[in-house]
């Protein structure tokens, strides 16, 4: 049994973790950016954001004023049990939320769409959003804070298989220039491609794929994984560095996550995860034990499974 | 605190500055700020001038610099205030009330993210003699919130809320910024989209416009969204 109180503690750490402390992949990713950006407006931002983050860490503030919209990505194994089930453990999450914007502090930034309300905790209608992932053989649940910020920088379009991948790389392209004028997305970003599924599983695959996957991590299929380097490539070879000074630091990453679509469509997305990348995650066993991460392992074997019955891959029962 | 290695010109403003120190400013320019500057954006806008409030104090005690800002702050019980990060918001937005606000307000500095259009700063900084400051990233926050050494005051925050109030901040070394606007109205931004633009066309080889259109789009890669 997972206790509630570890749950919430777990959570209200997260909360704090993924506030200050930029993810290590992310840094090391903006670190290769700075040696190889010649533009000195955009290297100039870059070398202060990588001062910014150390500030962050010594004086344990936010590392950025806008401390985004607070989300949840929850993985629970398919043996875990939850102390009073899964409503008490959406009231821990939505707890830590509120504590942790009052304790931090972060901006409390959520309110009601049209009459503005805010109660100053980052906790309303639907918020924080809280999303759930199941995995096989396991007694442990995963816990996954993003603080995704940007009003800027996402897009969703209905391509036709015709358009093919000359018509990807044409909407990619539209939306990195389109929000990389003046830094909207506040770019070198982490770019999150999500193509097929139905509109929605598209957006949220292209998020998920922004925020849930490290920099570097490739998609398993090796033309997808391919097309993750030239879409990088080309995001880079746009002229465009850090707030849309000339330069080449675009693109931290880009990744890409599928899902089936309609015969007749080629839905797509575009997310861009920004200069405050902020991701940390959890995992907490029945024995009490508490793992600190900032990768959230989120797309596994099992999740982009595509078979009726899920078999284990044989590498892995052979192990 | 010039960032190491940056091949930059840097400039260290006291405010309230005089139309001969913002001369000085190139844009392109690094700029730290020591002296007063207050956050206004659009609810202290509307208030001060559709709804005819006026400005909420005296220009000695806001200053001369205007913030777009909402800090990551509160007020405590004891009447202090707790001042974290700060992160400037996207500027565009209030353009339409900014030719009434520099004359009213008579600030010759606006600080933001993004900048706003060289037409404005034709029409409405330069007549004023005002410059436009952007922050960098725009993530710096935990830089800017070291820079700022005090809060001497918050207006309006009964009829607007904290995030729409008036701070009044006591700075220090607070920046960096990049000087986007200069006392002639030219764009950092849009030299360097100038810039950009000619590397266009080639990198859309090999690309082709969507089957289905949407409405309102456009296909003029030197447009911006804003
Ligand atoms: S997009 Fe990211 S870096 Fe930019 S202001 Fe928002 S949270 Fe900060």
């Amino acid at each position: 049994m997972i206790a509630n109180s570890a749950l919430e503690r777990t959570a209200f750490e997260l909360m704090t973790k993924a506030a200050i402390e930029i993810p290590d992949d992310y840094l090391a990713g903006l670190r290769r950016c700075a040696d190889t950006e010649k533009g000195d407006l955009s290297s100039f931002v870059i070398q202060a954001m990588l001062e910014n983050y150390e500030a962050a860490k010594e004086d344990r503030r936010a590392m950025c004023g806008d401390t985004g919209l607070p989300r949840w990505y929850v993985k629970i194994g398919n043996e875990a049990r939850i102390e009073g089930g899964p409503v008490a453990l959406e009231t821990a999450l939505r707890r830590a939320t509120a504590t942790a914007t009052h304790e931090v502090p972060l901006r409390p930034n959520r309110v009601h769409p049209l009459w503005r309300t805010d109660h100053n905790n980052n906790v309303g209608i639907n918020a924080p959003e809280i999303e759930y992932a199941f995995h096989p053989d396991a007694d442990w649940i995963d816990l996954t804070t993003v603080h995704k910020g940007g009003l800027f920088g996402s897009d969703y379009r209905m391509l036709f298989p015709g358009d093919g991948i000359e018509g990807i790389r044409r909407f990619y392209l539209d939306t990195l220039i389109g929000f990389g004028k003046r830094g909207l997305a506040c770019q070198p970003a982490i770019v999150g491609v999500g193509l097929g599924g139905s509109k929605d599983t598209s957006v949220v695959l292209g998020k998920q794929a922004s925020c849930l996957r490290v920099v570097g991590s490739r998609n398993p299929d090796p033309k997808i994984a391919a097309l993750e380097d030239e879409l990088k490539e080309i995001g880079n070879s746009i002229g465009m560095g850090a707030m849309g000074f000339m330069g080449s630091s675009m693109v931290v990453d880009c990744h890409i996550e599928v899902g089936y679509c309609h015969t007749g469509g080629m839905p797509m997305s575009v997310h861009m995860f920004c200069l405050s990348s902020r991701r940390s995650t959890a995992r907490l066993y029945p024995d009490g034990r508490v793992e600190f991460r900032t990768d959230p392992e989120w797309f596994t074997d099992y999740s982009r499974r595509s078979t009726v019955e899920w078999a284990q891959p044989m590498a892995e029962a052979a192990e | 605190m010039a960032m190491a290695g940056s091949g930059l010109k840097t400039v260290h403003l006291n405010l309230p500055a005089s139309t001969a120190d913002l001369r000085k400013l190139e844009i392109g320019s690094v700029a730290y700020l020591t002296g007063r500057v207050f956050t206004a954006r659009e609810g202290v806008y509307k208030h001060a001038i559709e709804d005819g409030a006026g400005m909420p104090a005296s220009r000695e005690t806001l200053g001369l610099a205007n913030f777009h800002c909402s800090p990551a702050a509160s007020i405590n019980a004891d009447g202090s205030h707790t001042v974290g990060a700060v992160t400037a918001t996207a500027s565009f937005r209030f353009a339409r009330w900014l030719d009434g606000w520099l004359k009213l307000s008579g600030c010759n500095i606006i600080i933001g993210k993004g900048g706003m259009t060289s037409d404005i700063y034709r029409n409405a900084f330069v007549p004023n003699n005002a410059v436009y400051l952007t922050t960098v990233g725009y993530g710096t926050g935990a830089l800017l919130g070291r820079g700022i050494k005090r809060v001497s005051g918050v207006y309006w925050a009964k009829e607007l809320g904290l995030a729409q109030a008036a701070w009044v901040l006591e700075v220090e070394n607070f920046g960096p910024f990049l000087v986007e606007s200069d006392l002639d109205g030219k764009s950092l931004f849009e030299r360097e989209n100038e810039k950009i633009a000619p590397g266009l066309a080639k990198l859309y080889e090999g690309t082709r416009p969507a089957t289905l259109r949407r409405y309102g789009e456009t296909d003029n890669k030197t447009d911006e969204v804003i």
